[in-house]
């Protein structure tokens, strides 16, 4: 066995290890090593060949290989060392990692680790879509990587169940490929992938988008031959009577994605139930001191530019190593909220919060409340379930001493 | 035209032991399977339990087959390297009725001499399963799991290695009788033999009614399974069965702890017309789900990582309770046709006892030698996830290709996906990876290792991208290449 020393190890080499690594490194970590399992730096970017990254970022927008080729750079101007195709089996709560590639098995010590495993798709069986089980049935990442890495079409009269950012975005993919793409069809009464999306992606191309709708139904024996779509009611459920037959051979799956957290488990991490993600202070620090999380196995983000700069933080503070956790206060969903990042305040200061809402609203009031106390009250002009909240309150120190909870909630 | 000895219809569970076992003898045997791997119907389609013999009616073939076949399998399991564990099965009861009738199976179960048999009160069960809610539960030391994929495939990958001739996606469109041997006709060409073994399951029917009036209806049966993520796999210990529901003839809902670790909910049961109607229901699945939590009050909303449903091979209609006896038995009005009848479960166990059963009959028609060179391929299913870090790290030098992790849920490697597709009956489709090393059975169902694999069919066996298959002949995955632009 090979043994190992850094100051960082980052898990995952996608956008979010590659932004803590960069930060890390310009902190004074003299050792970052980034463990990424795909023989390619920049995770998923790669194969979203789009363009719209980098916008907040950088004012200009990029293709997702343009965006992680300009952090790829920086990795390799700065010297951070990378092992490709290096699956990490292990991590233990003192921080060392056990990680297997063709040289051999690696034990890893490590002063921080960084998670940033990115996320996987749900499949057909998160949503117990019925049926029969023919090919041609692909989540949307996997077909876009089968399009655009491998330069493999797999399908030719291709139907679209869901309109997060991905199916849309591979409905326009295909169109351009040649392929018939006979909608979208979605259960939510709105799309819920950027508004942008669905306009450049879909309503440009006449690609027919079906809302209150959902699929009943897989037919083919072999190869899929029809999918049966019908109505739903307010509780989401099928109306029988509105069924009706789509020929097609292809049916790709945009159902979500779920936090990549099997390590986190294994190793004893809390996890938030509500974002799958590991609970974290705000400093990004996990359950488990000198363990951060980033990205989007920490929380699944609406993009490329937010991710990136919560990984520079999260990079940083594993350089800083926060004190040892002394008091700390809880941060509450409330009203309206699906959930809120991070779970927990441990110093005063100014605290930098994500939130997601749990459905559309029109001018909410967002209230953050310690106990009888009201931190924050803000009117928003809209907030919607697909985009992220940021906010920020000054947390001083006597609420994180006088154990209430901080509640987050939204009014009307 | 080539001629065979014996002819083989059907690759199942049942086929493949009988090819495994007359692959000991001097004799030609061809086997002739529809889909592209052996193992495509019920024989993967189960609970992959080896039964104990306690729900058969005494003096039945069912529990003959099903004691001797019980049995055969732990020296078959050494022989072959098929995992297998005696874990167990509780039969529960919730009621004084049921408890009644858990009485009733033990005295069945005495009677046709299955061992260890015993009625524990609920609180007994609880120290051992701390999630079952029970008042009684008859404990059936000799019920155990295997793989069944694994078994089916072991037994038909031995045959191969001993000159048993596979013939895959290969369908028998037509056979007659000609003077004294049968004419095969196939989609792959005609052939010849002097034996026919009818053993395709549920598709039973279409072979005898090529040759005469078949004297039996075939009513296939459903049922339809979930798998729960391997997180949950301390849910249970052993196997936990409901008291028998006698309207069916099946052996009701049950939860079955997988070699594996997953955990599986099923199988229900429905009559329906198509043999072939393989899906998977809405309401069978909520269903599943809310019998499961009868049993486990505590499974949780979000374990299922897949479904499944296989077709029973029913001879007896619902209305008569759907219960039969197994027809193993040579055509009267055609001599030398061998038809497996009826076989639906306990097959996967009786499968072996079965197979010497017919080498039997066999030997009395023709003669058969022992072979001095019988090959044993012990089947490679020691998994990288499962070998010390010396051991992994002695294959890593040898064949780095041990290093790199290719399905990341079941931490399955390279080496392992390449030798699943080295079989020796040359199946070469993503689920024929799937049932040898398990890439592709994790939590994202081959969101992530499907690229991997399709990379390795293409760079190590040559495969080109419109001919890879996800199981079957007509299971395509890809259309085409992507348009190229003009140099």
């Amino acid at each position: 066995m090979n043994e190992k020393s850094v100051n960082v190890a980052i898990i995952g080499g996608g956008p979010a290890g590659l932004a803590a690594a960069i930060s890390a490194k310009k902190n004074g970590a003299e050792q970052v090593l980034i463990l990424e399992r795909n023989s390619w730096l920049g995770g998923i970017l790669p194969q979203c060949i789009h363009d719209g990254f980098g916008v907040e970022e950088l004012g200009k927008s990029l293709t997702g290989p343009e965006y992680s080729e300009m952090y790829i750079d920086m990795v390799k101007k700065l010297k951070i060392k990378t092992m490709m195709e290096t699956m990490v089996l292990e991590l233990n709560k003192n921080k060392t990692i056990i990680a297997v590639n063709r040289n051999g098995i690696y034990k890893i010590k490590a002063k921080a680790i960084i998670l940033a495993m990115g996320c996987r798709e749900k499949t057909r069986w998160n949503a117990m879509i019925p049926g029969n089980r023919p090919s041609g049935v692909y989540t949307a990442g996997v077909a876009q990587s089968f399009i655009n890495l491998y330069n493999i079409m797999p399908g030719k009269n291709v139907l679209i169940l869901g309109s997060g950012d991905v199916g849309l975005i591979i409905a326009r993919r295909l169109k351009f490929e040649g392929a018939n793409v006979l909608g979208v069809v979605e259960i939510l009464p709105y799309s819920s992938g950027l508004p942008r999306n669905v306009v450049q992606c879909l309503d440009d191309y006449d690609i027919p988008l079906y809302l209150n709708q959902t699929i009943t139904s897989i037919e083919g024996k072999e190869r899929v031959e029809q999918v049966t779509i019908a109505q739903v009611d307010k509780n989401k459920n099928p109306i029988i009577s509105t069924e009706r037959r789509i020929k097609c051979d292809t049916l790709l799956l945009s159902l979500g994605l779920i936090p990549e957290n099997e390590l986190s488990k294994k190793t004893n991490i809390d996890i938030d139930k509500q974002t799958g993600g590991p609970i974290v202070d705000q400093h990004l620090q996990t359950s488990q001191e000198g363990i951060f999380a980033c990205g989007n196995c920490l929380q699944v983000y609406d993009t490329v530019d937010l991710l990136s700069k919560d990984a520079k933080k999260a990079g940083k503070n594993a350089v800083l190593a926060p004190d040892k956790i002394k008091n700390f206060v809880k941060v509450k969903s409330g009203k309206g909220v699906k959930y809120i990042i991070p779970q927990i305040v441990t110093k005063p200061g100014n605290i930098f919060f994500t939130l997601r809402v749990e459905k559309p609203y029109e001018i909410p009031t967002l209230v953050v409340k310690a106990g009888d106390k009201e931190l924050m009250r803000k009117k928003l002009p809209w907030a919607n379930p697909a985009n992220m909240v940021e906010f920020q309150i000054n947390v001083d120190k006597e609420t994180i001493i006088s154990n209430d909870l901080i509640e987050v909630m939204l009014d009307g | 035209m080539r001629n065979f000895h014996v002819a083989i219809i059907g690759s199942g569970v049942v086929g493949s032991a009988i090819a495994w076992e007359l692959s000991k003898y001097k004799i030609s045997v061809v086997v002739f399977e529809k889909g592209s791997d052996v193992c495509s119907g019920a024989s993967k389609a189960n609970s992959g339990v080896i039964h104990s013999g306690i729900n058969s009616p005494n003096n039945s073939l069912k529990a003959k087959f099903c004691v001797d076949g019980n049995k055969m399998f732990q020296s078959l399991s050494d022989e072959l390297n098929i995992p297998l564990r005696w874990i167990g099965k509780y039969v529960i009861a919730k009621t004084q009725d049921e408890i009644k009738k858990l009485q009733e199976l033990e005295n069945v179960g005495k009677r046709n001499k299955v061992p260890g048999l015993k009625i524990h009160t609920g609180s007994e069960v609880n120290k051992k399963e701390t999630n079952v809610d029970c008042e009684a539960a008859l404990w059936v030391p000799t019920a155990g799991i295997t793989l069944p994929y694994q078994f089916n495939i072991a037994l038909a990958e031995n045959a191969a290695i001993n000159n048993v001739n596979f013939f895959l996606e290969t369908e028998v469109i037509d056979l007659k009788k000609k003077d004294e041997n049968f004419i095969i006709t196939t989609n792959k060409g005609e052939f010849q033999s002097n034996i026919v073994v009818n053993s395709t399951g549920v598709n039973c029917g279409k072979i005898v009614e090529m040759v005469e009036e078949p004297n039996f209806n075939i009513y296939p049966c459903r049922g339809e399974y979930l798998v729960l993520d391997k997180n949950y796999s301390s849910l249970v210990n052993s196997m936990i069965y409901q008291v028998p529901q006698s309207d069916m003839g099946v052996l009701g809902i049950h939860i079955t702890p997988t070699i594996e670790g997953n955990i599986l909910l099923g199988p229900s049961a429905e009559f329906i017309d198509d043999s072939n109607d393989k899906r998977n229901t809405k309401d069978m699945m909520n269903r599943l789900i809310k019998e499961a939590k009868v049993i486990l009050p505590s499974l949780p909303d979000d374990a299922i990582i897949n479904a499944y449903s296989g077709i029973r091979c029913k001879i007896s209609p619902p209305e008569k309770g759907g219960w039969a006896d197994y027809r193993i038995e040579e055509s009267k009005k055609t001599p030398d046709l061998l038809n497996l009848l009826g076989i639906e479960s306990p097959g996967l166990t009786a499968a072996p006892a079965i197979a010497q059963h017919i080498t039997e009959i066999i030997s009395k028609k023709i003669e058969i030698i022992k072979k001095s060179n019988h090959k044993i391929r012990r089947f490679p299913n020691k998994r990288f996830a499962e070998m010390s870090i010396i051991e992994q790290s002695e294959l890593i030098s040898k064949d780095p290709r041990w290093g790199r992790i290719i399905c990341r849920c079941e931490n399955i490697t390279e080496a392992e996906v390449i030798q699943a597709l080295s079989n020796p009956l040359n199946s070469r489709t993503i689920a024929s990876v799937k049932y040898r090393c398990r890439a592709g059975m994790g939590r994202c169902q081959g969101g992530f290792c499907t690229q991997h694999i399709v990379r390795i069919m293409q760079q190590y066996f040559d495969i080109n991208i419109k001919d890879i298959k996800l199981k079957s002949p007509k299971s395509n995955l890809f259309y085409r290449e992507n348009k190229r632009l003009r140099k």
